[in-house]
């Protein structure tokens, strides 16, 4: 038995380092769509101290939007990736309204109430979009229009260390997207004007208030930003499955990436994402056959407990000062 | 006018400090057992009874469960449908082996089991707090969700991997499996509500339910005063739990008559997490408003068009159920975050000075 749990696997790993790698690569990428819905967490908690549950329908939200929009369009005979892009436009024109929204309906008359009831009022927010949802586009799911927007398919198959490595070309975009768009935000929130702002906010409502940044304008950048990120999310994880409400699900996996990482730090929510993504796989492919199988469900958050009792406030996270 | 306390003289300690000092408080609350005992039984047909009223305890014995852990103690958890499963399948597990003992025996058992469980689960809650513990909890939810699928011994092996619920008597009346009536039912799941709900008053207004409001409060200032954190967290795990597991014994039991795995998914913990919210922190009969909100108000909703004769699909009206309780949700809290039962409190007020203002 201990056999089986300490030395067997590591042995299986040497032995065909191909397979490693190859689920260390799913891992990973897993990890970047992981780390992906995670940013948008921590974009609405760093700047509103919002725990925003509804981060994974926005994905879901953005990404319906997204190809209704188009099927609607190809009904129409307007079709090709000019519709595609128009649809694209669409989606985020769709995001800011629906920011906008949040902010003035929701948001500004809770302002300054404990943080569960922001919590709970971001519930509310996911059944309307789900309802909203279902009824604008139904509740099928939906093929992605990945071709229309010129995402690679089919993958490269690599010889390496005595075997062969596939590598999805999809993935690779993912993560090279990802990548471009984390950037971007690092850029954006260091050297622009409303980056600061948005920083400033992060350390203290009151301070950035005083200073006259206006709350209620970086509130609606902010879940435009995340709304943004959800779009990008739901393309690429709807281009590897469907787009359907099933997505939801891939929200909660999320938490643990957050929770590892700490809720108010983007580095965190990254490298947090690929511990998931990463650890998940392993476990899966090398522990888990001895129990039976299935065990991604809660491997995550098992990891993420472990952390946790480490360190309470996540890898990354701000130091929980307690004081009476 | 009609309530009004003048008169009403407090002779000693015990009747100073009852839980309903006020007497039409305790009459309303023997009408309202009354028509719970008497008048729906005679006058509810079946699907009143099946369909709205048994689920409805239930749930809210789920929700005075989770209150007691998220209201009264301050510990945020998403693991309550989890737990509802382990009294679920403990009970499942006792009347399969030992079928001569009475069935109710077991659903209350299992309580223990279900404690057991929430207070190993709660040992991290010592250390990690708020969404942070909420997420560890769900650790607690996946986890056990998953053995009750892998763990063929659960449910003894049964192929289609579900619990199915044997017949059982209680004074020679069927109480539970398919040939028992809704309103036996109803009557065995109102009598268990009602005790559990007692006794749940009773800890949150003795010694106890202080701790855990200390704790709620400030856990760093409760611990200075002298309140032992990990036994009075712990505790608040393993009652909850003990609720919950009750609560999932019986939703299997009396209400769905048989039970997957799925039936105790993240859902359900997610619903019995807005019961809580959206009937008021820290309130019992909050717990019974929200619960009466959440479940009746989409049976409402859906029962609306077709008794007006509006010609919507089915399908659309699913749709719209969600629109309007996610509307619903957001427009109670901005109307009052604290809850149903702070509504009702208020109302109270109001009507015990009216016609004055204050």
């Amino acid at each position: 038995m201990l056999y089986n749990i300490f030395i067997d696997p590591f042995m299986q790993m040497v032995q065909m380092p191909d397979l490693l790698v190859q689920t260390l690569w799913e891992g990973l990428v897993s990890g970047v769509l992981y780390a992906l819905i995670a940013l948008g967490f921590v974009l609405i908690f760093k700047a509103s101290g919002v725990f925003n549950f509804a981060q994974g329908i926005m994905v879901v939200f953005s990404a319906l939007t997204l190809v209704g929009s188009y099927e609607k369009f190809a009904a129409l005979g307007f079709s090709g990736p000019v519709a595609a892009f128009v649809a694209l436009i669409l989606a985020a024109a769709v995001m800011f309204v629906f920011a906008v929204l949040v902010e003035r309906v929701v948001l500004r008359p809770l302002v300054n109430q404990p943080d569960i009831i922001l919590f709970m009022a971001t519930f509310g927010i996911t059944y309307l979009l789900i309802g909203f949802g279902e009824m604008v586009f139904g509740g099928d799911p939906k093929q992605m229009i990945a071709n229309e927007l010129f995402l690679p398919s089919g993958s490269i198959d690599v010889e390496m260390l005595g075997g062969r490595v596939s590598f999805q070309k999809l993935d690779i975009a993912a993560a090279v997207i990802a990548s471009v768009m984390i950037a971007g935000l690092a850029v954006f929130f260091q050297k622009t004007r409303i980056g600061r702002a948005l920083r400033a906010v992060a350390d203290s409502h009151k301070a950035a208030l005083s200073v006259g940044i206006s709350l209620n304008q970086i509130w609606v950048i902010v879940w435009f930003a995340a709304g943004l990120v959800a779009l990008v999310t739901g393309i690429m994880w709807g281009a590897r499955s469907d787009v359907s409400f099933a997505l939801e699900v891939v929200a909660l996996k999320a938490l643990p990436v957050l929770v590892l990482g700490g809720f108010t730090s983007v580095p965190g929510a990254i490298v947090g994402g690929l511990i998931i993504g990463v650890g998940e796989k392993l476990g899966e492919f090398y522990w888990g056959p001895l129990l039976g199988g299935g065990i991604e469900s809660w491997l995550a958050y098992v990891i993420a407990l472990v952390f946790l009792l480490y360190r309470p406030q996540g890898l990354f996270g701000d130091k929980i000062i307690e004081r009476i | 006018m009609f309530y009004r306390e003048t008169g009403q003289f407090k002779q000693n300690y015990a009747a100073d400090s009852a839980v309903f000092p006020i007497l039409q408080d305790r009459y309303g609350l023997a009408i309202i057992l009354a028509i719970a005992f008497v008048g729906i039984p005679l006058f509810g047909n079946e699907f009143l009874l099946a369909s709205v009223m048994i689920p409805f305890l239930i749930l809210s014995l789920g929700a005075i469960g989770l209150n007691i852990l998220v209201g009264y103690t301050g510990l945020l958890s998403l693991g309550s449908a989890a737990f509802m499963g382990v009294g679920a399948y403990a009970t499942y597990k006792l009347s399969t082996i030992f079928p001569q003992v009475n069935i109710l025996v077991w659903i209350l058992c299992s309580g223990f089991f279900a404690a057991g469980i929430g207070a190993l689960f709660g040992l991290p809650s010592l250390r990690i707090k708020g969404f942070y513990l909420a997420v560890a909890t769900l650790a607690a939810q996946f986890f056990l969700q998953w053995c009750f699928v892998r763990i063929s011994w659960l449910y003894n092996d049964n192929p289609s991997g579900a619990i199915e619920v044997p017949a059982r008597t209680l004074f020679g009346i069927a109480i539970t499996g398919p040939s028992a009536t809704p309103v036996t039912r109803y009557l065995v799941v109102l009598v268990i509500v009602a005790v559990m709900t007692l006794i749940a008053s009773n800890i949150v207004h003795g010694r106890i339910g202080r701790t855990w409001m200390a704790v709620r409060d400030m856990d760093i200032a409760a611990q200075l005063m002298g309140i032992r954190l990990l036994p009075a967290k712990l505790l608040a795990f393993a009652v909850s739990s003990f609720y919950c597991g009750v609560a999932g014994a019986l939703m299997v039991f009396l209400w769905l008559g048989a039970a997957e795995p799925s039936a105790f998914d993240i859902r359900l913990s997610f619903v019995l997490l807005f019961m809580v919210i959206i009937g008021g922190l820290g309130s019992l009969i909050g717990s019974f408003m929200g619960a009466a909100l959440i479940h009746i108000m989409p049976i409402a909703i859906r029962a609306l068009p077709e008794s007006l004769g509006l010609p919507i699909a089915a399908a659309t009206v699913e749709h719209l159920t969600f629109l309007i309780v996610g509307g619903l949700i957001i427009f109670f809290l901005i109307v009052e975050p604290h809850g149903l039962a702070r509504l009702w409190q208020i109302a109270k007020q109001k009507l015990r000075v009216w016609p004055f203002p204050y």
